[in-house]
């Protein structure tokens, strides 16, 4: 666990970058620092391995207070992550990653070895081991940052906007592969990001700082989405709030109906005296197909002659109740097909059913 | 072309105290020397500054003079007050020639590395020593070999200056020739020192080549 004990720094021209800052940063989580730009999310980061010294207070890691700790040895047991990746160019990929295994001393193969599996655990070709930064894209550099930061192990990592500098779409397998490697391996990550969305998806809990490095709300994503401290912590949430805190919340609470489901190759009378308007269609291994609209039907055949309409899908149990309503939307009958791992259907929550548990979650922010 | 010829292929011109390989040997020893204690003075003194960041100003202003020096003038000054008879009066001005352009380029190329880089360096948890030996030096070693490159070659080319004032080397042939109005001479004496200094300017390429990683000078590498 990290502890900010009433941590303050005033520079040497008087900015006071972070103020009176008390938190905890619990093990095996990852924190999010999130702010405006200048808000002291770096100031806050880089006293924890003494790339900054507090100017009062305590940092403590672990119960002890990294100022008694020499800042070479300290920074060696803490991976740092930075938004520029930072590789040494003049070393091949795999000696970067080695860097800190080569400091402790290991020996050269078993350095080398623990580099190459890192690679590959952070999603690189081993192709690369053996070029230099400059040869690797943006994306790349970046994953070799992730991965010279985990080389010796450490239980704690540092990231500063460690995924701002690439592109949206490398930003978001870069993210989801942080979460994925967090689940393998509980790291006590502190990520500083100025992207909400960002902190959001990735913090177990989040801090909000405003100006002047003071912190305006603590809190896990769905608690900060529902119940924002402020006015300052509602702007900077933006937008969306309430449809992005349905990401949250998860599906179990919503009610399927098995009842709305047919085969393709059930005839067409059989359904048609239904009072429902919709019905889903599946195929013989029970996996969706489309919608019929049962006024629509034809006179005669089976549903599988019938022309279908699209659809939606969430996974039950996995995908967020904001899943299940984004599934809905995407078909005309306004109801969303749940499936399985496996793809097939276990029912359909139809627009009552949704209806019914988002006003759960809007009671649920409370007065 | 025919004076090259009566220079070059006179054998007398290659034996005696008075011969090429003499004269060369002298060369490349007051160049030698020079270039070494120039480097002992500078390189260290680059680095200091160029890691820390302290006395840069002191740096800049002191290799500035030192580049107003005329070389001649403090040669001739240096003879006077000391007399001949060691090489020092000519290692004096040659020194304070090539300390300049080692001195700043040593530390312009540290003060040029990207500050990220020395970030990350640092929060890998490299102490200060090894931010600078592992990092800095082999990411601004082309220009501190561009530094000792053109404080080699000037050494070379002024080192004929030493025959201004009785003693050897390759400017022998300059003057005595010009005195003589042996053209020949002069101008074999005049050619020796541009291909030595050709030499030298191969011989740094070469070094360059070797000690700067493809993944600075961003030389593709094969595969
Ligand atoms: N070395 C420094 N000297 C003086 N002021 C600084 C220094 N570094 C940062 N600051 C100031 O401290 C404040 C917080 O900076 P920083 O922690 O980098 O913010 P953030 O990472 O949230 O953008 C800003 O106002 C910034 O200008
Ligand atoms: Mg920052």
């Amino acid at each position: 666990m990290i502890k900010f004990d009433r941590v303050t720094k005033r520079y040497a021209d008087g900015t006071v970058a972070v103020d009176d800052l008390s938190l905890e940063v619990p093990t095996g989580e990852i924190t999010v620092f999130v702010g405006p730009s200048g808000c002291g999310k770096t100031t806050s980061l880089r006293m924890i391995n003494r790339m900054i010294d507090a100017t009062e207070g305590q940092i403590l890691l672990d119960g002890v207070d990294v100022k008694t700790i020499d800042p070479p040895t300290l920074r060696r047991g803490i991976g740092y992550v930075i938004q520029q990746a930072g590789l040494f160019p003049h070393r091949k990929i795999v000696d970067n990653v080695a860097t800190v295994p080569y400091l402790l001393g290991w020996d050269r193969k078993k350095a080398r070895d623990r580099a190459m599996e890192l690679l590959e655990r952070v999603g690189l070709d081993l192709k690369m081991a053996d070029r230099y930064p400059f040869q690797l894209s943006g994306g790349q550099q970046q994953r070799v940052g992730v991965a010279r930061a985990l080389a010796a192990d450490p239980p704690v990592l540092l990231m500063d906007e460690p995924f701002s500098a690439v592109d949206p779409i490398v930003r978001t397998s870069l993210q989801e592969e942080l979460l994925r490697l967090q689940a393998e391996l509980n790291k006590t990550i502190v990520f500083v990001t100025h992207d909400i969305d960002e902190a959001i998806k990735l913090g177990d809990r989040v801090a909000v700082l405003r100006v002047g490095g003071r912190l305006a709300q603590l809190a896990d994503p769905p608690t900060l989405l529902a119940r924002p401290a402020d006015d300052f912590v509602r702007e900077f949430l933006g937008r969306d709030r309430g449809i992005r805190r349905l990401s949250f919340v998860s599906d179990e609470g919503l009610r399927l109906r098995a009842d709305l489901t047919v085969s393709a190759s059930a005839d067409v009378s059989t359904v048609r005296g239904t009072d429902e308007p919709w019905l889903a269609v599946v195929d013989g291994e029970n996996r969706p197909l489309g919608w019929a609209s049962v006024k629509d039907l034809p006179d005669a055949g089976t549903l599988a002659d019938v022309r279908l309409a699209p659809y939606g899908t969430f996974v039950r149990g996995r995908d967020s109740l904001r899943g299940a309503l984004d599934a809905a939307l995407l078909s005309p009958s306004g109801s969303a097909i749940a499936v399985d791992e496996e793809g097939r259907a276990e029912g359909v929550a139809t627009r009552e059913a949704l209806d019914e548990a988002l006003g759960k979650v809007a009671g649920g922010v409370g007065a | 072309m025919n004076w090259l010829i009566d220079f070059f292929g006179n054998p007398d011109n290659w034996s005696g105290p008075d011969g090429i390989p003499v004269r060369l040997l002298e060369h490349l020893e007051f160049s030698g020397i020079s270039l070494l204690l120039a480097m002992l003075i500078a390189l260290p003194l680059g680095l200091w500054i160029g890691h820390t960041g302290k006395g840069a100003l002191f740096a800049i202003l002191s290799a500035n003079a030192a580049r107003a020096l005329p070389t001649l003038g403090l040669l001739v000054l240096i003879v006077l007050l000391m007399g001949v008879g060691t090489i020092v009066p000519v290692l004096i001005p040659l020194v304070a020639l090539a300390v300049p352009p080692i001195l700043v380029n040593t530390y312009e190329g540290l003060r040029g590395v990207d500050p990220d880089l020395r970030d990350a360096a640092y929060g890998m948890g490299l102490r200060g020593s090894e931010v600078l030996g592992r990092v800095l030096v082999p990411v601004a070693l082309p220009l501190i070999l561009l530094g000792l490159r053109i404080a080699a070659i000037q050494v070379v080319s002024t080192a004929t200056v030493a025959a201004y004032v009785g003693l050897g080397g390759l400017g022998r042939f300059i003057v005595d020739g010009l005195a003589t109005k042996d053209f020949p001479r002069t101008i074999g004496g005049a050619v020796l020192v541009a291909l030595l200094a050709l030499i030298v300017q191969l011989g740094f390429a070469l070094v360059q080549r070797v000690m700067v990683s493809p993944g600075v000078s961003q030389r593709q590498t094969i595969r």
